[in-house]
């Protein structure tokens, strides 16, 4: 890409926002999500699971089921031979999705049928007869970290011996200890957060058609129907080419839908029984068999000079990922201190093995927890010194040239820009009463970008067909429509964009990392740049004149010069009328890896009131100042500041998965994992910062997750503000808030 | 398995079908009618995305027997609309961008509707408490309450200019 600047570009249609494309389908109920397709004698399938938190499975009778009227297939671990060749990613899979030998978690899959309709198959696996061997379990990560731990993954191990520790991450540069010896005051604190899920309103769904002949269809609600393929035509020994997969539309997703959970099964039972087949979770299936994310403990350690200079400053961060080794930890570790400019730093994380369901993605995955440690001791110091918390931040805000705590050097960034927007901000103003306590906190996340491909088709009638490889989470298409208006000068509903299957496009990488808008937008310019060479190539041969003669301006080819000024300009619609006469379709297409994806962040202000009575907290006002480098269609960006606050919101009060002695999930429906609704909630205030990212032709860094990392350290401050009590355990419900005033401490 | 025949009405239009004694409104409308656009977040009543409603009495459709609906008035989100003109609710979840992923939208409009039909000048508060049945993830209501305090002034405002214009049609008439 040339160098050029993008700050205070001109731009006609972006920043607009019109309606969604695909918004009439969705209000008028005829948009089809993944439990929304049927297929000509579609079976139903139905999953069985373990009861049991840890247990060898000794041996599954299925002939029972098998021989029921209306059954058509039955399949357990043994219809599912291991073809990973050593890839343990892989493998790791295709254990989850179904047990092999030992069930690791309560909800893990161990058989499933597929049957002429629910209640049959609802019968065949009440018909299923599995005999268990039940083991010693662990759910915590502290416990788990214990030397007489149960062992989760025999295959884990530390110095030669079996471990429920993964991986062991560090990250920092600088001396910690001659730091800590500088500082005035060092606040050393330890904190827990439970385990919560995306809480996605739309159940797993899927709909899988595998013949004979080893060809097969798979409409999936997924946010990386790319990856499904590979990763299913994989563990079912297929050629990638001879599956389609088709992403619905995704009710919801935040992370959760970027994993293979059930995909396989339906496939296998499709395979086996040679008939379409609908696998459909029910909501316990959602909490117990597909992935939350980690629950964590922590702690965290800065020092700092009188004068509000940060000298030093620590972490060391356990997350539990349940039975399979991620990046959890790793996260965590890059983006605790990743908002300040700090001489000396290190964190240290590891990844820790429990019999919990896999952990997933969710939304900026760990660095909300680590970001409550950290910005609850920041907050802490800032006491400690006298100082404003919001003063105290700014001090210490990573700029331009700093060298980020997990290494890189920051280009230009929002943080310093957030902070001042929230030290501007009226709600700074706003009146507390009694009970009541005001919190701020900051939040970093990477973004990313990664292989994208998308095409672009005109048609002769003028009207632009654009197809991206990533999906739609919450009003891409119109941010796509958007770009494509923009770089071909025509108006936004002349662009219809269609979201495209695994056979009518390259791959994309699955749709994370805030990257849709990002990488999507940039191959949506590259490939309407690719279609107006065309276009300019076209208007040259109507005209006959030199195409380097030849502008594109306004949507419409201009012929430069003295020699030309007859020629009124052609429209992309003239040309695209004449393209049968001038060289066939016109079309631009690009392939792409999205790098330079731009680093984001967000500083929120939340206040709240406490009930001494009852220990129940009320978010009273609540505003989200992020960066959003570009915002495309600034609506669709305030939702998306809103949503991931929300989701904060609820992480911070109320969400949390219990688990009793036996090991069992407690609270898998959405009674009694109660995520907010409309009554408990008030607006959520949005300020859009545009500090353009540097590498994307219209500056975009990605908009999607950074909001969800600073709620949890926000409203912590903001309670314990209110009650006068530091709080360190997430979420703050009635129980630990009256425990800690109690107390006089944290819960 | 014997089946129960029922006959009921669903958006206005007779409907005759036959389903399980077990089988829930919320599964005949989606397999035996075609009507896919309530959806099933949970199955046991807390997520709101199957609201309908049955003789205008706003229910989550997964709590409801397709037996039960025999001889009674069904409005799913598909008879929202006036043939094309779209309800104003439906506009103004457009117009405010009160979707993300657009699972839970059916139901929320439904549950603004009953609303709206009972109470055509709620506050914010009203509205909140109204839609706290229905589980939405994305987007923390807040574009949501918006829309349905819009689309509650529009049709305020129809309501005045077809009282209005009744009343010249009664002036006119005398």
């Amino acid at each position: 890409m040339a160098e050029q600047t993008y700050t205070d570009q001109e731009f006609k249609v972006i920043g607009t926002r019109p309606r969604r494309p695909d918004g009439v389908d969705k209000v008028t109920g005829r948009a089809r999500y993944g439990a929304d397709a049927f297929a000509p004698g579609q079976l139903v399938a139905r999953v069985l699971r373990s009861p049991h938190a840890h247990a060898t499975i000794k041996k599954i009778d299925t002939s029972k089921a098998e021989k029921m009227k209306g059954v058509k297939a039955v399949i357990t671990s043994a219809d599912l031979p291991d073809l990973t060749e050593g890839n343990r990613g892989n493998f790791d899979i295709l254990e989850n999705c179904m047990a092999r030998g030992r069930a690791l978690y309560h909800g893990h899959a161990v058989a499933a049928v597929a049957a002429i309709d629910e209640p049959t198959a609802r019968k065949a696996l009440k018909a299923i007869k599995v005999e268990y061997k039940v083991l010693p379990h662990v759910t915590d990560v502290d416990a788990a970290m214990a030397d007489d731990a149960p062992i989760v993954q025999p295959h884990v191990q530390q110095d030669g011996k079996p471990s429920n520790i993964a991986n062991v991450s560090q990250f920092g540069h600088g001396d910690v200890d001659g730091g800590f010896a500088e500082a005035d005051v060092v606040i050393e604190k330890s904190y827990k957060t439970e385990q919560t899920h995306q809480g996605y309103i739309e159940p797993h769904a899927c709909l899988a058609s595998v013949g004979p002949d080893g060809q097969g269809e798979l409409w999936v609600t997924t946010q990386g129907h790319f990856t499904f393929r590979t990763v299913c035509a994989q563990l079912l020994g297929m050629d990638i080419a001879k599956l389609k997969v088709t992403s619905s539309e995704i009710g919801g997703g935040f992370g959760g839908k970027t994993h293979v959970w059930m995909e396989p099964l339906a496939l296998a039972l499709s395979r086996k029984a040679n008939r379409p087949v609908k696998l459909v979770m029910g909501r316990d299936e959602v909490f117990m068999g597909s992935g939350p994310t980690c629950s964590t403990s922590m702690d965290v350690k800065i020092g700092a000079k009188k004068d509000g200079t940060i000298t030093a400053a620590e972490a060391t961060l356990r997350y539990q990922d349940g039975p399979y080794p991620g990046p959890w930890g790793m996260l965590g570790a890059m983006t605790s201190f990743a908002c300040y400019d700090l001489p000396n730093v290190k964190t240290v994380a590891y990844d820790v093995l429990v019999n919990r369901p896999k952990v997933a993605a969710y939304r900026a995955p760990s660095a909300p927890m680590a970001a409550f440690g950290v910005e609850s001791t920041m907050d802490l110091v800032a006491e400690a010194i006298g100082m404003d918390p919001v003063d105290f931040r700014i001090q210490n805000a990573a700029k331009e040239g700093t060298r980020a705590s997990y290494g890189p050097t920051y280009g230009p960034i929002g943080i310093g820009p957030t902070l001042d927007a929230v030290k501007n901000h009226p709600h700074m103003q706003a009146k507390l009463g009694p009970n009541q306590g005001r919190g701020m906190a900051c939040g970093f996340w990477f973004n990313f970008g990664g292989q994208t491909c998308t095409d672009l088709n005109i048609g002769t009638d003028g009207t632009v067909n654009l197809t991206v490889g990533t999906v739609d989470v919450g009003g891409a298409r119109a941010s796509m429509s958007l770009i494509a208006a923009e770089e071909l000068g025509i108006s936004y509903d002349k662009v219809k964009c269609n979201i495209g299957d695994t056979a009518s496009l390259g791959h994309n990488d699955t749709t994370e990392g805030s990257r849709g808008t990002f990488s999507s937008g940039m191959a949506t310019i590259f490939a309407a740049r690719a279609a107006v060479d065309v276009l300019k190539q076209r208007a040259a041969l109507m005209w006959e004149i030199d195409v380097d003669d030849i502008e594109w301006k306004d949507g419409a080819a201009h012929a430069q010069g003295v020699a030309h000024s007859n020629l009124a300009p052609l429209t992309l619609e003239e040309i695209a009328k004449k393209s049968p006469q001038t060289g066939g379709p016109i079309a631009g297409h690009n392939e792409v890896v999205a790098d330079g994806a731009g680093v984001s962040f967000a500083s929120h202000i939340c206040d709240v009131e406490v009930d001494p009575e009852t220990g129940s907290t009320r978010v009273l006002r609540y505003t989200v100042v992020q960066d959003a480098g570009k915002a495309i269609h600034p609506a669709y960006v305030e939702g998306q500041f809103q949503g991931a606050a929300a989701q904060g919101i609820g992480w911070a009060l109320n969400e949390e998965y219990v688990y009793g002695e036996d090991g069992r999930l407690q609270n898998p429906s959405f009674l009694d994992y109660r995520i907010p609704v409309c009554s408990d909630l008030p607006f959520i205030d949005t300020e859009i910062l545009e500090i353009p990212n540097p590498n994307h032709p219209y500056g975009i860094r990605g908009v999607g997750e950074t909001s969800i990392v600073p709620p949890l350290a926000a409203i912590s401050n903001a309670v314990s503000n209110a009650v006068g009590v530091r709080l360190d355990h997430i979420p703050m419900s009635p129980p630990r808030v009256l425990k800690a005033i109690k107390d006089g401490n944290g819960a | 398995m014997s089946g129960v025949q029922v006959s009921t009405t669903i958006n206005g239009d007779v409907e005759e079908f036959v389903c399980h004694p077990g089988e829930t409104l919320l599964d005949v409308l989606r397999n035996r009618l075609g009507l896919i656009g309530a959806k099933e977040g949970c199955g046991t009543g807390d997520c709101g995305a199957c609201s309908v409603t049955v003789d205008g009495e706003l229910v989550c459709s997964c709590l409801v027997l397709g037996a039960e609906v025999e001889g009674r008035k069904v409005t799913t989100v598909e008879g929202l609309a006036d043939g094309n003109k779209l309800h104003p609710l439906q506009e103004q979840f457009l117009d405010n961008a009160a979707l993300q992923c657009g699972i839970c939208t059916p139901g929320f409009l439904v549950a603004a509707k009953a609303l709206l039909d009972r109470n055509p000048d709620p506050t914010e508060e009203e509205i909140r408490y109204a839609l706290a049945g229905n589980l939405c993830r994305c987007t923390g209501y807040d574009k949501i309450v918006r829309a349905v305090d819009a689309a509650a002034k529009d049709l305020r405002a129809e309501a005045k200019k077809a009282a209005k214009k009744k009343a010249a049609k009664k002036a006119k008439k005398a």
